[in-house]
């Protein structure tokens, strides 16, 4: 581990203990080359798990428990003076790890930002202001005149988020609206004039950006340092570990994963039927009614079409079949071909897309006529009941995968789908819906061999 | 460039060659084509308010100006045989002028400012993942007429009537307000889209320089409610500020004086299902079902049925007896989902979304995508926008003319040159004059301290 500058201390706070670290420059510690690989394991499980626990849409107080459990059974130490350095440590080799690509980046920011979020909500009110403290937050109180002059509006705003008035606030932050982006996103703040008043309890939010912004260049930074020498200096001793530690824990992108070659053009139909998650058969049969999807849906069918085998020249043969009759094939060719060859990477940037993952599909926010995004989550009771009633779930499952919903454990609820149609069950959960496809081809095939 | 001039100069013997083959006076057949957009660009398009405008004062003497900056903007145009030329960019008013009067583009759209020209992007694709990246782009955001099938009853896909253009007032009303009042932006431009929408460009600095997540919160603060199959989604004991202020101040009284009747919403059964059904409570929905129904022999009354059945409803909902919070929830949850400005999210979320330049040619409408005053924006109507042919015509009109004033200003184009410039660019450029002068200010403070140091 390489050695930086100390730490910076400040004597703002001298009483408060902080046990939250910022990361803000590697330690100048001594690390023990097993300690350097076991310490990251055991942070990589649990990002791991809140990457799990955020796919299977939990709710922030259920996170809040999943995030202290998972901290407590991992990241301990018998020799409490270590605990600190092996938060740190940890962090800074899974730095190494996942700096290296944009999409190792991504990952690692938001479960990290994730993982920080929860343990600063798990701190006492003095440690969080010490914290916003160490973060040099530019942020005043809002002066009590101030206060009384906007009152009306920040109550309407703490009514209209829900009955738990939290403790009636009054202590608010007034910060520029930018920082809080997920505030204002959920519009759980008045903001007047370009500035947001962020009440106390919703101080994370301002922390939380920081952290973020933080730790994202430096992941640039870092990045740019693993190319440039780390790399080949340490091509003997870290390089074999760092490399390895990435691919070990992070599942499958399924961007590679054509287990099941190619699906042709002509046994599609029969493949949606017997194959594709509920998402992708609703997309699949909207298609077939309206020969149009609006680009949330194409992007969604086509990369995951895509990911399960269909090739370009099949892509396109496909969409522009199913388009023409209501585009027309001149405007589809001038339309929606690019998009098509873009999601292949024969266009742009010439990325190779990977299909969408379950999360970033329930995340998803579809509008008026869209009609992408997880039906476990985004359907109506009736709707979702409807769907499961046309693929064969009966009575007894399908309450079990309503009750799932009212949960919103939407991905469990697709899991006890997936063991209905196929009457088998389904251990490791479904986390992608071409994880749902490969696993239903599995059992397909091997119920034919035995047949 | 000289190839660039005399490409101009022919451009200027075209028109006049043309004219012959048509008949004299203001007569110009309607449609589209090419020859009569090289007029249009070589007589009337506003080449330099535009160059002006996305040099964000850029284009000055002052040392502190960033003289690359204009360089770095995508355009993108669309020809006529359907090529589609993404990353073009251009270093000056003229170059742009030139390469628009060349080629003459069905469509210009304009990008973000790139990090490096974008036109040399592939020198830099090696350089790693930030080797080409945008780094400034207005704040976007597009409404399309389109998006409202479901609940307008006098159009449906891309036409647009007097009827249900109104919508389209309601969400530049909205929408203006809140960039303004909540997020504190100044510099908003509205132009309409040239056929069925409308489109708008925030160009503050602060919103140029906003990062995706804050574009896409942005977005989100804006979203309606998500499932229109849900019955009431406006959750929570009170509407947020922002709804609150769209409800009382534009929603609720363009529903009631205007739509309700213009778009006759309770006229027939279908219908009034259609608002029925958003109601939870099943005794209030037969209730007023079985008045409708039966309603029709007493129609003898002056009043407008919809508004009529309206009132029913309301009165039903917010009567005293009703007194769960859900029920009286609901006209407002009625009004929010046939009123309240339905966006085009992705278009605003992404920095690198490409949207179409003010003062294009719509090449289907042949409507020119002339600028919207907010503030007087119900008086717009599309059907009257200026077209390309009754701009040239208005041309051959003016006839022979001595040198002396823009040629735009003689056509029904002038009032939106000069709106554009007065309302919109002259500000805009006196605040960006005004921040490159105080940054640079600034600086050589900082400057001066170091060096005491």
């Amino acid at each position: 581990m390489e050695i930086v500058r100390s730490q910076k201390r400040t004597l703002a706070a001298p009483i408060v203990v902080l046990t939250l670290p910022l990361y803000r420059s590697a330690p100048s510690l001594e690390v023990r080359l097993e300690d350097f690989e076991l310490f990251a394991i055991d942070r990589l499980r649990v990002l791991k798990g809140i990457s799990d626990g955020l796919s299977r849409g939990k709710k922030p107080d259920e996170m809040e428990i999943l995030v202290r459990d998972m901290w407590k059974k991992n990241m301990s130490h018998p020799q409490a003076s270590e605990v600190v350095n092996k938060d740190i440590i940890s962090h800074f080799v899974l730095r190494l790890v996942y700096c290296r690509t944009e999409e190792l980046r991504k990952w690692f920011l938001s479960m990290e930002t994730t993982l920080f979020r929860y343990r600063f909500r798990l701190e006492g009110h003095e440690v969080q202001r010490a914290l916003m403290a160490e973060f040099d937050l530019p942020y005043k109180i809002v002066s009590n005149a101030e206060f009384e002059s906007v009152k009306e509006k920040l109550g309407q705003v703490a009514r209209s988020i829900g009955p738990y008035s939290s403790n009636a606030d009054t202590i608010y932050f007034k910060v520029p609206f930018e920082e809080v982006p997920e505030l204002v996103a959920s519009r759980r703040v008045f903001i007047l004039k370009g500035h947001a008043y962020v009440a106390m309890h919703q101080v994370v939010s301002l922390v939380v950006t920081q952290f973020r912004s933080h730790l994202s260049k430096a992941l640039v930074l870092t990045n740019r340092k693993w190319t440039s020498t780390i790399r080949e200096r340490e091509k003997d001793r870290l390089t074999p570990i760092v490399e390895a530690l990435s691919t070990s824990y992070l599942g499958p992108d399924y961007s590679q994963a054509r287990e099941f070659a190619e699906i042709s053009l002509k046994d599609i139909d029969q493949v949606a039927k017997s194959s594709f998650p509920l998402c992708m058969r609703h997309l699949f049969e909207k298609l077939r009614e309206d020969h149009h999807l609006k680009h949330g849906g194409r992007m969604q069918l086509g990369l995951f079409l895509k990911s399960v085998g269909l090739t370009l020249d099949d892509a396109l043969a496909f969409w522009k079949a199913e388009f023409s009759p209501k585009v027309g094939a001149e405007r589809f060719d001038k339309e929606y071909a690019y998009g098509i060859r873009h999601n292949y990477g024969k266009e742009g940037k010439r990325m190779d897309y990977t299909p969408y993952s379950c999360q970033k599909i329930i995340s998803s926010t579809p509008g008026v006529g869209d009609h992408h995004g997880c039906p476990f989550r985004h359907f109506s009771e009736e709707n979702l009941r409807a769907a499961l009633g046309k693929i064969g779930v009966a009575n007894h499952a399908m309450e079990d995968v309503i009750d799932k919903v009212r949960n919103r454990h939407y991905q469990l609820a697709c899991t006890l789908t997936f063991e209905a149609v196929h009457g088998s069950s389904c251990d490791a959960g479904i986390n992608h819906p071409n994880q749902y496809f490969i696993d239903s081809q599995k059992i397909l095939q091997k119920n034919n061999s035995t047949v | 460039m000289p190839r660039g001039e005399s490409e101009n100069g022919r451009d200027d013997m075209l028109i006049d060659g043309c004219e012959p083959e048509q008949p004299r006076g203001n007569s110009v057949p309607d449609g589209f084509n090419t020859n009569y957009l090289k007029v249009y660009y070589g007589k009337l398009f506003p080449h330099h308010d535009i160059f002006k405008w996305m040099s964000y004062g850029n284009d000055g003497k002052h040392p502190a100006c960033d003289r690359s900056y204009f360089g770095q903007r995508e355009f993108s145009f669309t020809l006529d045989n359907d090529i589609y030329l993404r990353f073009q960019s251009f270093n000056s008013a003229s170059e742009l002028e030139n390469s628009i009067n060349e080629k003459c583009p069905v469509k210009i759209d304009i990008g973000p400012v790139y990090n490096v020209d974008p036109a040399k992007r592939h020198a830099y694709a090696q350089a790693g993942d930030n080797g080409f990246a945008p780094v400034e782009r207005e704040l976007i955001f597009d409404v399309d007429i389109t998006d409202y099938d479901d609940v307008r009853y006098c159009c449906s896909g891309a036409d647009v009537c007097l009827d249900c253009w109104p919508l389209m007032t309601v969400a530049v009303k909205v929408i203006d307000t809140t960039l303004r009042d909540d997020f504190g932006f100044n510099h908003v431009l509205w132009v309409y889209s040239g056929r069925r929408g409308v489109h708008c460009w925030v160009c503050d600095e602060k919103a140029r320089r906003l990062n995706n997540e804050q574009r896409a919160a942005i977005a989100d603060y804006f979203r309606g409610n998500e499932n229109s199959h849900k019955k009431v989604s406006l959750t929570g004991h009170a509407l947020h500020p922002f709804l609150a202020r769209s409800y009382t101040e534009v929603l609720k009284g363009f529903f009631e004086e205007k739509l309700l009747s213009s778009q006759n919403l309770f006229s027939n059964e279908e219908r009034f299902e259609k608002i029925l059904e958003m109601i939870p409570d099943e005794s209030i929905t037969s209730e007023l079902r079985g008045k409708w129904q039966e309603s029709r022999r007493s129609s003898i009354s002056k009043e407008d049925i919809n508004v009529v059945r309206w009132g029913q409803l309301k009165q039903m909902l917010q009567s005293g007896k009703q007194k769960g919070q859900g029920l009286r929830r609901c006209v407002e949850e009625i009004v929010f989902s046939y009123a309240y400005p339905r966006l085009d999210m992705e278009v605003s979320k992404h920095m690198n979304h490409l949207l179409k330049a003010p003062f294009c040619i719509h090449p289907k409408t042949g409507r020119v995508c002339i600028p919207i005053d907010p503030n007087h924006c119900e008086e717009f109507d599309p059907t009257t926008v200026p077209t390309l042919s009754k701009l040239l015509g208005e041309l051959n009109m003016g006839g022979v003319k001595a040198d002396g004033g823009d040629e735009w200003d003689k056509t029904s184009l002038g009032k939106s040159v000069r709106y554009f410039r007065s309302s919109f660019l002259q500000p805009l450029l006196k605040s960006c004059k005004e921040k490159i002068e105080s940054s640079y200010s600034a600086k050589l403070q900082e400057s001066k301290n170091s060096l005491s140091w």
